[in-house]
């Protein structure tokens, strides 16, 4: 029996406003434990709440992003749990009526095109954090993180597989960076997700009964809390059992998920609207007024690098989902001295490589538009080989020189002068004798090895394809 | 004449006039205190020492030539549920037997900055709910006018102490009628502000789509003068709103000719005693007397406000109290196994019986299943009884009512019978429903008994000088209305 997925995602973003939701504290993360809190995001007895109208912006700014119908009138609701990093005993978020609704999003997987759903974006207020301590008994607190804005996002039950899954989480992620509202920093738990996974026979279009998984950090947990999660319903199902519809929490370190509560031990969160903040009522020319800020966004981007730049689908969305690649792209282009293609390579290759290797971005690398298009313009008018504009590369990251003063201080110049190149060429030949053989007995890959010495004794800078000129008149 | 017998407003033009000092009238209220508090307990916590260094204070700045707020050098006591920095702020509850705010409510900021001197924190229902004081979880306070009389809730201590002499004037909150009852209860002047007029920042919630901050003094200009010093937005209060009164300068005014009164007659019917009846309508007279025209008028969702009132302010309290609960201040239980096990006996052993009745209320009406039947109609009803105000107030300036439906009642007399407590609340929880300012000033003693009785005059919205002009007036006609009880009665002979 072949099953298929049924997959909803609820993601919390932490929006990067200056300030906390509803107080003055600033919004930073990683500081010393209870420092960045005030008697109110505390909830100190009297203490009442102000809404910061930046928050409103950004989650605007998400849901016209997404496509949303914005509520021009919303509410923000309190609710209602106990828990020790909670210290209003509610949490203040919007219930019945969010900011935004009805949106959607397409993503990209397998070079397929897929429209998910978004149900709903609305602002809340994160909480603290608890600390088990090693060095303290019992449980401490730390409220920093009381009253962080944050946005919840709420797909349409419309991914049917991990893969998708991913590329939605990660679509959502470029959009948030794009927009710039969220750090997206996933090891601070700038973004979280809960998974809801249901399975059902392939072919049927009736949804199984669905489980949350809660705990989710990050991007490849949840492809792999979606597989576990199937899997397991699969064998109850196999087993002639039934599934319950339960809240449970992925282990990402055990690769496992454990029950939580049940659906009979459901929280009942007494939802109601919060007394102490007024309806949030916002006109035409403000939603139009972020409308209208809205950069251009990965998709649009994609298309229009295949379109105008014939850009591979793989590559214009390699480029596109990063936001930062995307732009030096694009400024780099703007210098309008080499080819799009060009650039392309170099950023998902050496740049991207570097990135990987250093771990940093872009912007940390310190590489601008103009010296990437100057080293990719000596390239292609032949000044320098690729090989040596690898080594420019490496230099002007390191010096942060233009690439020109490289290539002269060096003397990286690209010898493209048939004397000097014959003599290498004759030299090659000369001490190689075995490939020449090889070569002359049909093993033409021994000409490869052939002008790899000979760049060689040029130290890089000969010019590849005159010399393989050269080589193969020598070798006729 | 005592210093402490003076209201506010002769105190502030003898203080200006250096007749007297801040320091002097404080040792006397003081005096006052230690002379009856003992048979009053309207105090939780006494601030004699930071009360006496304030006085200094304001009198050096005077002495200096600073010019001054009129109420500077007045000493004003506070209820216990209004946080005061470094000043214990328990909302007379085991709960928070020991919280002491890290910050100043407001209204606190307001006074400080005006050089208002602090007397201390008055006693009062547990976090406000109640309607006689007993629920204190420290003290039951006495009626100043019979010792065996509960002084009305929850700002019990509030009316008491001003009513006793034993602060110039005081600060109460007003949910459902708290500062309005007692001070009908104890024959002082009590004003519940339009909602949003004064910050709640600060204020301990019990209700917080209901609750406000409001003074009680012993004349109209006193209560006047207490809400020009307190009212106004505040950023920091969302409720708040920015000044929509026509008048920015309050006072008693004394010209009520050609004003309508109108006097709803649901509020005059079954349940109110013939005593409170009478002298209310006496009152009325006296209105009418000076040019006011009377007219009857009828609020029929009335008889509904009641159960609209204990659904709404117990749902918004049962989410309200839900923080105290043992983690970061306030009272935690001694011995307990786990967290759930300390929330539970925490909140057992904290809070007293009407605010565990409360909370389960809430608690269920806000419940998935219930609150289609309960909340949401409550909120329905809320719309109604707003809706009918307005009504009514097109065609009138005021409506005149009874502020309780009998006076005072006897310690212990309605302890057992929660709902019977909850009726005297009758008269007053529809101006909080409606966000309506109202006032509660005295009309005569009853003959039974011989204790206060008052009477409600309510305005539209942001129309407090509306509330001042025709008690003011009522106090031209009839001259000083309240009296600071000299010789305290300990038990009622019969």
């Amino acid at each position: 029996m072949s099953y298929e997925m049924v997959i909803g995602l609820e993601i919390h973003a932490e929006l990067s406003t200056q300030s906390k939701i509803y107080c003055s504290c600033k919004n930073e993360f990683g500081f010393e434990v209870n420092t960045r809190c005030c008697p109110i995001c505390t909830g100190m007895p009297g203490t009442l709440p102000t809404l910061n109208e930046k928050v409103v912006e950004y989650a605007v700014k998400m849901g016209c992003a997404l496509g949303c119908k914005i509520n021009q009138v919303s509410k923000q609701d309190r609710k209602n749990y106990f828990y020790p990093d909670l210290p209003k005993a509610y949490q203040i978020s919007q219930y019945d009526i969010p900011l935004c609704e009805n949106g959607h999003v397409d993503i990209l997987v397998d070079g397929k095109e897929k429209r998910i759903g978004v149900t709903r974006i609305h602002i809340e207020e994160d909480a603290g954090k608890l600390l088990h301590g090693e060095s303290f008994s019992g449980s401490l607190v730390d409220f920093n993180r009381c009253g962080v804005p944050l946005i919840e996002i709420v797909s349409e039950p419309d991914m049917r597989s991990p893969q998708e899954a991913k590329a939605y989480l990660e679509t959502i992620r470029s959009i948030l960076q794009y927009l710039d509202i969220s750090d997206c920093k996933m090891q601070e738990g700038s973004i979280r997700c809960d998974v809801n996974v249901s399975v059902m026979k392939s072919g049927s279009n009736e949804f199984g009964t669905r489980c949350e998984m809660k705990n989710v950090n990050s991007f490849s947990g949840a492809v792999r809390a979606i597989e576990y999660e199937a899997k397991r319903q699969i064998a109850v199902l196999e087993a002639g059992g039934t599934i319950e519809q339960e809240t449970r929490k992925w282990d990402d370190t055990k690769g496992e998920s454990i029950l939580l509560r049940s659906k009979e031990d459901a929280q009942d969160y007494r939802y109601f609207p919060e007394p102490d903040l007024s309806t949030i009522v916002l006109d035409d020319s403000y939603i139009e007024e972020i409308r209208s800020s809205i950069p251009e966004l990965p998709n649009k981007k994609i298309s229009r690098y295949i379109r105008d730049y014939g850009l591979s689908q793989i590559d214009a969305t390699l480029l596109a989902d990063d936001m930062q690649k995307a732009l030096l792209f694009e400024h780099t282009i703007k210098e309008n001295n080499c080819t799009p293609k060009s650039v392309c390579n170099w950023i998902l290759g050496d740049i991207s490589k570097y990135m990987n290797e250093k771990n940093c971005t872009i912007s940390e690398l310190g590489i601008t538009a103009k010296n990437l298009s100057d080293l990719i313009a000596l390239i292609e008018n032949g000044t320098i080989s690729n090989a040596v504009g690898k080594k420019v590369f490496d230099f002007m990251l390191e010096t942060k020189k233009t690439p020109k003063s490289i290539v002269e201080e060096k003397g990286f110049v690209q010898i493209s002068d048939e004397n000097a190149l014959a003599e290498i060429v004759k030299a090659v030949l000369a001490n190689n004798q075995k490939s020449v053989d090889d070569y002359h007995n049909g093993k033409t890959n021994a000409l490869g090895f052939l002008v790899g010495q000979c760049m060689k004794a040029t130290k890089g800078q000969g010019n590849p394809a005159k010399m393989k000129e050269l080589l193969l008149q020598a070798l006729a | 004449m005592e210093l402490f017998e003076h209201t506010a407003a002769q105190l502030s033009d003898m203080l200006a006039k250096k007749e007297c000092s801040s320091e002097e009238l404080t040792a006397s209220v003081f005096d006052r205190i230690h002379s009856i508090e003992p048979e009053i307990g309207a105090y939780i916590t006494l601030c004699e020492d930071l009360a006496l260094k304030q006085a200094k204070d304001v009198d050096a700045r005077r002495i200096s030539g600073e010019e001054l707020a009129p109420l500077a050098g007045i000493p004003i006591g506070v209820k216990d549920n209004i946080c005061t920095k470094d000043i214990l702020t328990t909302c007379a509850s085991k709960m928070l037997y020991n919280f002491v705010p890290p910050y100043d409510a407001t209204v606190i900021q307001k006074l400080r900055a005006q050089g208002v001197v602090i007397s201390g924190k008055l006693n009062m229902d547990e976090f406000a709910m109640g309607s006689s004081c007993e629920t204190s979880y420290f003290k039951k306070t006495r009626n100043p006018y019979n010792t065996a009389y509960v002084p009305g809730g929850s700002s019990g201590g509030s009316a008491a102490a001003v009513a006793a002499g034993e602060a110039v004037l005081s600060l109460g909150s007003d949910t459902g009628g708290s500062i309005r009852l007692p001070s009908s209860y104890c024959g002082v002047i009590g004003l519940k502000p339009t909602y949003g007029s004064v910050s709640r920042f600060g204020l301990v919630a019990f209700a917080s789509s209901l609750d406000q901050i409001g003074p009680i003094g012993r004349s109209v200009s006193d209560v006047a003068m207490l809400y020009q010093a307190i009212y106004g937005y505040d950023p920091h209060d969302a409720t708040s709103v920015a000044a929509k009164h026509e008048s920015t300068t309050f006072h008693a005014g004394n010209n009520i000719k050609g004003k309508i009164i109108g006097i709803p007659k649901e509020y005059f019917m079954s349940g109110i005693s013939t005593e409170v009846h009478d002298l209310v309508m006496k009152a009325a007279k006296v209105f009418e007397e000076n040019g006011a025209i009377l007219k009857e008028v009828s609020l029929p969702s009335t008889d509904y406000a009641l159960s609209a009132y204990y659904i709404i302010s117990s749902a918004e309290a049962s989410s309200n109290l839900a923080r105290f609960d043992g983690v970061k201040y306030g009272y935690r239980a001694e011995k307990f196994d786990n967290l759930i096990d300390m929330y539970e006996r925490t909140r057992s052993q904290g809070f007293g019986d009407e605010v565990k009745r409360r909370i389960l209320l809430g608690t269920f009406v806000l419940s998935s299943g219930y609150y289609d039947a309960y909340y949401k109609r409550a909120k329905l009803l809320q719309k109604q009884i707003l809706q009918e105000f307005n009504d009514i107030f097109a065609s009138c300036d005021l409506l005149l009512t009874p502020t309780g439906t009998d006076t005072a009642f006897r310690i212990g007399e309605k302890m057992g019978d929660p709902l019977k407590m909850y009726q005297n609340d009758i008269c007053t929880v529809t101006v909080n429903i409606a966000g309506l300012p109202a006032i509660s000033v005295p009309c005569g003693m009853a003959a039974s008994n011989g204790m206060p009785v008052g009477m409600q005059l309510i305005a539209p919205k942001f129309e407090e000088q509306r509330l001042f002009d025709a008690a003011g007036c009522y106090e031209a006609n009839i001259g000083n209305l309240c009296q600071i009880p000299m010789d305290i009665k300990k038990e009622v002979i019969s």
